[in-house]
């Protein structure tokens, strides 16, 4: 049970049905159709089925290899400007793809403004990152990898860097035949493999499949409440538990959000993305600045937590629940958990043995397992290394 | 949906009739947070009227060059009128729903 979409020999099958779909986007479409007449349990229910094929874009379809290779770059901390930090590093599949701080850590150990979105089920979002100022996971891929404050990567040296990694030479040449190492190849073989991590089978889709002893009475009576008077719904919809809307949720925080991207209407003044509820107990604490620190809280701020302003989201009102309403949410959404299995991490292309010197790094003094930060040879100065160790000439 | 229809066929017999037409009502409803259309012509003058025929709110506002607005919030059951009054074509869009998408050409 619960076996990850990531696995191996389920994206063998998906590469199959995927070929099948063409228009990768319009695959997957929520019939959610939402109305002031109440329904039943049996037919929200409906509204929750897990989809059987991820979408993929047309101009970045599916293949095994790239899959592959973006798993290898997402794990590879050369991929930041000091060699020390990769996707993986705050998108732990550990902690379900986020790093369980309240606001992530970036280059440096800088504190970033917001805390580490899980990666999960992206492949049917848009609008990425918490004010959604990336369209397509492609250009998501590049943005904290360039960011100064987060893999501070400069994006004119990466090439090279994998250019001198023969393996890499390899495996993009398998993956884009006749284009090889580019910028573009890279954000998109790790957005294809990011478009792999799909939360697994969760006690919730048992449920929804028809085995009525997969969860609690009390998370049945909670999932009543998700769809009416708790009003989760509202924006938690579908079976991804996102409408990948965006919304000002009344934390009090000073961050303006998608305010900054769409300046000038007003509901966008401090407005986050909605982000799933799958694995949310793996992943506390919660809320785009981590200030809530377990799903009780949560529930509290919809409650009556919440501040009172312009930009206050329509769909956020008192909600006068009882302490049972709570703890029956709360056991709700602890059934959307997967538990999936371990994610193997991938062995790292190693650097070229047999032309030492050309590229000025002497094979001893190149990335060490047990440093983790590579050296540069006193006196050498090579173009690729230079915008994170300072070249003493 | 019926007076939806009925709106577009009147602007329609105008346009055919090749008289000049007082300025058209369009109306365009959100629905299961989508338009029913993704793109409409109308004439310069013309107006469009947005139902909101959700449970939830939704918001009305373009950033097309030289034709920036923002209706605000339309709450279930409401609407709000837009007057298109320069010719061009125009991206009008839910900022609460990015996946609400409408095209304006106005002639
Ligand atoms: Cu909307």
């Amino acid at each position: 049970m619960g076996v990850p979409v990531c696995n191996k020999n389920k994206l063998s099958k998906f590469a199959i049905t995927m070929v099948a779909t063409a228009s990768a986007f319009a695959t997957f479409v929520s019939t959610t159709a939402i109305s002031a007449e109440k329904k039943s349990r049996e037919e929200w229910k409906k509204e929750y089925v897990r989809p059987s094929t991820i979408p993929f874009p047309t101009d970045n379809p599916y293949t095994a290899a790239k899959a592959d290779l973006g798993r290898t770059l997402f794990f590879d901390p050369r991929l930041s400007g000091a060699n020390y930090i990769s996707c993986g590093t705050c998108h732990n599949p550990s902690f379900a793809w986020g790093d369980g701080l309240a606001k992530g850590i970036g280059h440096a150990m800088t504190r970033l403004g917001r805390r580490t979105p899980t990666i999960l089920n992206l492949a049917w979002g848009e609008d990425l990152m918490w004010d959604g100022r990336f369209e397509s996971l492609e250009q998501q891929a590049l943005g904290p990898m360039s960011a100064a404050v987060e893999m501070n990567q400069n994006m004119k040296a990466i090439v090279a860097e994998l250019e001198a990694i023969p393996e890499y030479r390899t495996l993009f040449n398998v993956s884009f035949p006749g284009k090889g190492i580019t910028v573009d190849n890279i954000a998109k073989a790790i957005a294809t493999f990011e478009r792999t991590v799909v939360s697994g089978v969760a006690p919730f889709d048992r449920w929804i499949a028809g085995d009525e002893n997969a969860i609690s009475a009390s998370a049945k009576r909670g999932f009543d409440l998700y769809n009416n008077k708790a009003n989760c719904v509202a924006c938690h919809s579908g079976w991804n538990f996102t409408d990948s809307s965006f919304h000002d949720i009344g934390l009090p925080d000073k961050d303006i959000g998608r305010g900054k991207i769409v300046p000038g209407v007003v509901v966008m003044q401090h407005a986050f993305k909605v982000p799933t509820l799958r694995n949310a107990v793996e992943r506390a604490p919660y809320m785009h600045d981590g200030s809530l620190k377990n799903l009780y809280s949560v529930v509290e701020h919809y409650d009556n937590g919440f501040v009172k302003r312009p930009s206050t989201s329509n769909e956020i009102y008192k909600l006068n629940l009882t302490q049972s309403e709570k703890t029956d949410l709360v056991e709700f959404m602890k059934t959307l958990s997967s538990k999936d299995a371990p994610v193997a991490l991938p062995r790292l292309p190693a650097y070229d043995q047999t032309v030492a010197g050309s590229l000025n790094v002497s094979p001893a003094a190149g990335p060490s397992a047990d440093s983790g930060t590579p050296s540069v040879q006193k006196g050498s100065c090579n173009t690729f290394l230079m915008h994170y160790i300072p070249c003493s000439k | 949906m019926r007076s939806k229809t009925f709106a577009s066929a009147v602007a329609m017999l105008f346009v055919v009739a090749g008289v000049t037409p007082a300025n058209a009502e369009i109306v365009i409803t959100q629905k299961a947070k989508k338009f029913d259309k993704k793109r409409i012509e109308i004439k310069k003058g013309d107006s469009v009227k947005f139902i909101n025929a959700d449970s939830i709110a939704h918001n009305i506002h373009s950033r097309s060059r030289g034709n920036k607005f923002d209706l605000g919030v339309s709450k279930p059951g409401t609407s709000v009128s837009k007057v298109f009054d320069k010719n061009g074509k125009f991206k009008v869009r839910c900022a609460i729903h990015p996946k609400m998408k409408l095209t304006v050409k106005v002639n």
